[in-house]
């Protein structure tokens, strides 16, 4: 039966937490079709790195090992990966939804004429019923994902191309290792096989590469605020509070739009997803994109002045108000009380 | 100096960002009547950037493509006004219901009959879908490279194009020979603004079927005034295979919509007073959520 694979992210010889936790989801998948989980690598001085990348219970792992592979460039990976998935027919195909995924998962699918679903929220195992054609399939992967701004929730389905193929942000899936000592094999590419010149027709001038400095997935509370902030000042308010309790800044996407805060602290479909023990959304309406990056958040706390915003339906508390007046009243008894 | 040929992908979408109330029917379906129609807005941060190659290279030419609805040539004016030189309305009822990949194949069989490009620039991804897909399949259907993730394009000399792109991470600086497809992130520079000229220029711009529609005093402006006729394309205009068109095109099927529906999970409502704020910061401290 035809294998789920799961294309590897490599930053800085490291497999990426993205790669990671699809690994984690694409063994569950694999185990409940009773097929195989593969992977393919592809970089530069891979040698070690099936060592980060069995325990997630990967059967077979593909590396493509060659000086001109790494950092990412769009055509060598695409050419690899397309030859690949000729020769072996995965069934599905996942991949990030980062800089690296969504560029090469479209070009893939382009090339092999298979769909592709970006930004997967959930993706599960169902069946379907095609009445006008009177076909039924079994077994497909539903691939969840939130559209049209947010107002409804799409499932997607590939039906008859193969393989079906979607990208997930990194922190939706949750990353689990299955077995520390679980034995897959590993098929080295001949890269010249793989590849041809004209692949490598786009030169690299400049790379600059830092760490995220703002965590904000790891943080146990998140004060996070949307475009009702109002302002970049506003915003100042924010990042008190979150210095008082301990805890990072996040924004949803409109604030980020915006200007109010970076890109790097945006939670939600396209953004980042957390799960902190307690997130406080100041002035965010709670559209469903933003829901899906927090709403399995431990304890929510809504400030915001209109009382039917959406997100007061998963919240904790709904504090009804603005977040001007309501902000420096909670640093202020939050000092009160724990003095 | 010697220009370039640019081609700019845009798409007329339903402006998302802003939904009311009552974007959604009774039935739960999205009401599309009731959210307005924009350019793209990474889309002009595309035009931008083949504006400011047509500025350092005057003999530059820009061309608008977009597909979509016979509405959707109020995108291409808007684009003339603000700098554009012509524009193709790619549309037929054999694109309805296109995903991603149909859709890259329709504009990829529309480019490789204009032919005469060097550069295509297109937006990262619209905000109706957010998928970031038809720029990259795009370059893949026609056998060329891809700079996604833009932000600026720096140089062109001897045949290549320099890009600097944005990452979640950092930037990369990539040079790449042309033809090319180029998608550009928000991050890059605005669009410039309308001007007054082109907008007295190319007011009257339109295509057969709205010339047709409108039956107004201009029809004479047409024959005397080429630049006012936007190009109307259909299936007709192109080479395509009917079975790679439309839904039965796209390999991906929409099996369920569902309405986004709220359940209160029973907040607590609390107001802003003093009482009510001590009190909850020391349910937070008491419960070891914070502190």
């Amino acid at each position: 039966m035809n294998s789920v694979f799961v294309y590897i992210e490599i930053e800085d010889g490291q497999v990426a937490e993205v790669s990671m936790e699809l690994l984690t989801k694409g063994r569950a998948l694999a185990t409940e079709l009773k097929v195989k989980l593969e992977a393919i690598a592809i970089g530069y001085k891979l040698d070690g790195i099936e060592k980060d990348i069995f325990p997630y219970g990967v059967d077979v792992l593909h590396i493509a090992d060659d000086k001109r592979l790494a950092p990412y460039s769009t055509l060598p990976h695409t050419s690899i990966v397309v030859k690949l998935f000729q020769e072996e027919k995965p069934q599905i195909a996942l991949m990030g939804a980062s800089s690296v995924g969504r560029d090469l998962g479209p070009r893939v699918s382009s090339a092999l004429h298979s769909g592709l679903t970006a930004d997967c929220t959930s993706l599960v195992i169902g069946d379907h019923e095609d009445k006008k054609q009177n076909k039924e399939y079994t077994n497909l992967l539903y691939q969840i994902r939130p559209a049209f701004g947010g107002n409804i929730i799409a499932t997607i389905i590939n039906p008859d191309c193969r393989p079906q193929m979607a990208t997930v942000r990194e922190g939706v899936m949750k990353k689990e290792i299955l077995d520390s000592k679980y034995k897959g094999t590993i098929n080295k590419l001949d890269v010249s096989k793989y590849t041809s010149d004209v692949d490598f027709v786009v030169e690299m001038i400049e790379r600059h590469m830092e760490k995220s400095k703002v965590n904000i997935k790891g943080a146990g509370i998140i004060v996070a605020g949307g475009y009702g902030v109002g302002s970049k000042e506003n915003f100042n308010l924010l990042f008190e509070l979150a210095e008082v309790l301990g805890g990072e800044v996040g924004a949803s996407r409109a604030a980020v739009d915006s200007g109010y805060v970076g890109h790097d602290r945006q939670i939600g479909q396209t953004g980042t997803t957390v799960r902190p023990k307690l997130y406080i959304a100041c002035g965010i309406s709670g559209q469903i994109q933003h829901r899906a990056g927090m709403e399995e958040s431990a304890q929510i706390i809504a400030i915001n002045t209109d009382p039917e915003a959406p997100i007061n339906s998963i919240a904790d508390y709904v504090i009804t108000g603005d977040v001007a007046e309501i902000l420096p009243k909670m640093i202020k008894y939050y000092k009160a009380n724990t003095k | 100096m010697k220009g370039y040929k640019i081609i700019v992908l845009a798409k007329q979408v339903p402006d998302t960002r802003n939904v009311g109330k009552d974007a959604m029917k009774a039935d739960g379906t999205v009401n599309r009547a009731a959210l307005p129609a924009i350019f793209n807005p990474e889309d002009l941060n595309a035009l931008e950037q083949a504006l400011r190659i047509k500025d350092q290279f005057p003999g530059t030419t820009i061309t608008v493509l977009t597909m979509g609805p016979g509405r959707a040539a109020e995108i291409i004016r808007e684009g003339l006004f603000r700098g554009a030189d012509d524009g193709i309305l790619l549309t037929d009822r054999a694109f309805a219901g296109s995903d991603t990949l149909a859709t890259s194949y329709a504009i990829g069989q529309t480019l490789k009959k204009y032919g005469n490009f060097d550069i295509i620039i297109a937006g990262r991804q619209a905000i109706d879908g957010d998928t970031a897909q038809v720029g990259p399949q795009v370059a893949e259907k026609l056998g060329i490279p891809q700079i996604t993730y833009a932000e600026e394009i720096q140089a062109i000399e001897k045949g290549k194009v320099t890009v600097k792109r944005r990452l979640e991470r950092g930037v990369e600086v990539v040079k790449c020979p042309m033809p090319l497809v180029v998608t550009v992130n928000s991050s890059a520079p605005d669009c410039r603004a309308r001007n007054a000229k082109l907008i007295m220029k190319y007011k009257h711009a339109k295509t057969i079927s709205e010339m047709q529609e409108a039956n107004d005093d201009y029809l004479h402006l047409y024959s005397d005034r080429p630049y006012l006729t936007i190009k109307e394309w259909t299936v007709q205009n192109i080479e395509v295979d009917m079975n790679e068109l439309g839904l039965t095109g796209s390999p991906t099927k929409v099996k369920k919509v569902e309405n986004v529906v709220l359940q209160s999970k029973g907040a607590k409502v609390i107001t802003s007073s003093d009482e009510d704020m001590d009190q909850l910061m020391r349910e937070l401290i008491e419960n070891h959520t914070i502190g």
